[in-house]
């Protein structure tokens, strides 16, 4: 159960509490997130909706642990990780967390298999294990054929799954989308999502993912609306929403 | 070593980029290896001399002579082991361009004095036995392809005109590789009878060896003491001083070339710098991503600064062995006029410590600043 109103028990798998994100620019406080509430269960797929600039990537961050709040507390699995210090929380953003990001963000001079290798290299896998791993990964994503091309050799839906393989195949605890269809076309993001819901589905992954699109949001199974820094409505959209178009 | 793959590749990304960069380092390298080298040979000589070696001169001028009578009253202060003595020839073997030194010997006491420079005793024996015999140092025997037996011809400067005639009985090696083996050697006794009258039984400086090295000031004064307010008063030194002083003939020679050695460094740190600088900053969202999925500040220190040391050992290496070829070729070059031309192990060592150095310099502000870089900040840039 996905719950905006700071009601979830400890059962949930990441909690927010009173979140609060301030940045200053020049001499004036800009409150990008204002005491947000939030809790998800292992396997939800949540989409983040609002217009430009409500902070939704900001909480994509700050849930992500590239980023620390003003005030207020995060816990995913059991690890509150607003005070954890720079080094602790690389470390566990190795473990538990899987991003994908709206400009794939590949290494262009590595291979596919090398770009999805690289969380691993942080482990002790062996070479053997490591190379399973990824061919593992390649194959969820329908690449496997694609293993030795670099990033400028594949469209860009392909590169998109490439970044998904790459962020699947440490296992992390949650995935987390910043715009993952953006910078695809329809039938290239039709394919991106269905191969999110399927990790949700079939993988049991918990994914949270920030988008402008609607039709995009409408693959989740919630959909949360931030305006203003405040999380303003939790649910599904208020419309009816199809592959084909808001109806 | 499962990380070279991305070193590897990050640096391959841009080719020329690379090969010019590596170029650079080669070139700077090479250059200040040649620089260390012509310095190390101007100050070759303080770092040969031998603790206990005297250099006794004219007061006024090392051109001015003085009286060979000198030397029994030498040997009488306490602590003198052997003296011997010599005077500069000045002549021209064929051309003035085959410059190498030519200094007539004392053959008695040569050897006593300068141990280090070797002929064998059949050669020394021969030598004593002819008049008109000449040892010479084995890198000008090779220079001017000359074998034992040959007639040498010199031709005199300073001593009357005319060639005068040395016939080539012995060769003599250093024990150091630094040592000078372009000398050439002829007799006192053949010198003196050639010369004109008005400078016979006049050297051109003493070198004395003594018993104890720390006995060597006070036997320095005792010297210059036992001659003073004489004609011909001494200047007696140890022999690193003497060669010190002659180097500073030329000026500051080792200022210079260390002055120039250091605008190498800098600016071969500078360019190598800003390559890195570059490149990090057009990989800015690639070492984010890298932040993002776990890797941390120390690993993204470690790519960048791997590269610029990987960039750094590879054209160290490729600048110090272009010297190791060359280097030989400049001695040829000079004509002898820098008869101790050698790139030793140390300077090469040295070389490779400033390729690193250089490095591990110019990798770090940029690899600091991809350390310190906020991941948010980087991915909001793309």
């Amino acid at each position: 159960m996905v719950k905006v109103d700071g009601s979830g028990g400890n059962s949930s798998l990441i909690q927010v509490r009173d979140l609060d994100k301030t940045y200053r620019r020049g001499g004036e406080e800009i409150h990008v997130l204002q005491g947000l509430n939030l809790d998800v269960s292992k396997g939800e797929f949540v989409a983040f909706m609002g217009p430009s600039g409500s902070g939704k990537t900001t909480l994509l961050n700050l849930l992500g642990g590239l980023d620390v709040p003003t005030r207020g507390s995060i816990t995913v699995a059991g690890d509150e990780i607003t005070h954890m210090s720079a080094g602790r929380l690389t470390e566990w953003r190795a473990r538990h967390v899987g991003f994908i990001f709206q400009m794939y963000n590949l290494i262009p001079v590595l291979t596919a298999f090398q770009n999805v290798e690289l969380p691993l290299l942080l482990t002790k896998l062996s070479k053997a294990e490591r190379r399973a791993h990824v061919e593992t990964a390649l194959s969820i994503v329908s690449l496997a054929d694609r293993m030795q091309h670099f990033p400028r050799q594949l469209s860009g839906g392909q590169e998109q799954r490439v970044t998904i393989a790459r962020a699947i195949v440490s296992d992390p605890t949650f995935l987390l989308c910043d715009e993952p269809t953006g910078d695809l076309d329809r039938k290239s993001a039709d394919e991106v999502m269905a191969l999110v819901e399927e990790l949700v589905a079939t993988h049991h992954k918990t994914v949270l993912m920030v988008t402008h699109d609607p039709i995009v949001a409408s693959r989740a199974q919630t959909t949360l609306h931030l305006d203003k820094g405040v999380l303003v409505e939790a649910g599904k959209a208020p419309q009816t929403i199809t592959a084909g178009g808001v109806a | 070593m499962k990380f070279s793959r991305i070193i590897l590749a990050n640096l391959l990304r841009k080719k020329v980029r690379l090969l010019l960069t590596l170029g650079s380092f080669a070139v700077a390298l090479f250059l200040f290896s040649f620089l260390a080298v012509v310095r190390d040979a101007f100050g070759r000589g303080a770092d040969l001399a031998s603790a206990d070696r005297l250099i006794t001169i004219n007061r006024t001028s090392i051109i001015n002579l003085i009286p060979l009578s000198y030397r029994d009253k030498m040997l009488r202060i306490h602590g003198v082991k052997y003296v011997t003595h010599n005077n500069w020839f000045g002549g021209i073997y064929k051309e003035e361009k085959n410059f190498f030194p030519q200094f007539v010997i004392d053959p008695e006491n040569q050897r006593k004095v300068f141990p280090e420079l070797i002929v064998p005793d059949d050669q020394w024996k021969a030598f004593v036995n002819d008049r008109q015999g000449a040892i010479a140092g084995v890198k000008t025997v090779e220079r001017f392809h000359w074998k034992i037996g040959d007639r040498i011809p010199i031709k005199t400067t300073l001593y009357g005109g005319g060639s005068w005639e040395f016939n080539l009985v012995g060769i003599y090696h250093g024990k150091r590789p630094q040592d000078d083996e372009t000398q050439f050697w002829f007799q006192w006794d053949y010198f003196e009878e050639k010369i004109p009258a008005a400078i016979k039984g006049q050297i051109g400086w003493y070198v004395l060896r003594v018993d104890n090295p720390d006995d060597a000031p006070r036997i320095a004064k005792a010297i210059d003491a036992e001659f003073a307010n004489s004609p011909n008063e001494t200047k007696t030194e140890t022999e690193s001083t003497f060669a010190a002083n002659w180097v500073k003939q030329f000026g500051n020679i080792q200022f210079l070339i260390g002055s120039i050695g250091t605008v190498v460094f800098f600016t071969l740190l500078l360019v190598t710098g800003n390559t890195m600088a570059i490149s990090v900053r057009e990989r800015t969202s690639e070492l984010a991503v890298f932040k993002a999925i776990g890797y941390s500040d120390r690993f993204v220190l470690f790519f960048v600064l791997a590269e610029s040391l990987v960039i750094a050992v590879i054209g160290g290496v490729l600048g110090l062995l272009l010297a190791v070829g060359a280097v030989p070729g400049l001695g040829r070059a000079l004509n002898g006029l820098l008869p101790n031309i050698v790139l030793s192990p140390e300077m090469l060592l040295f070389g490779l410590g400033v390729a690193l150095l250089v490095g591990i310099l110019s990798g770090l502000l940029p690899g600091i600043g991809a350390m310190r870089m906020r991941v948010v900040n980087a991915l909001r840039r793309v």
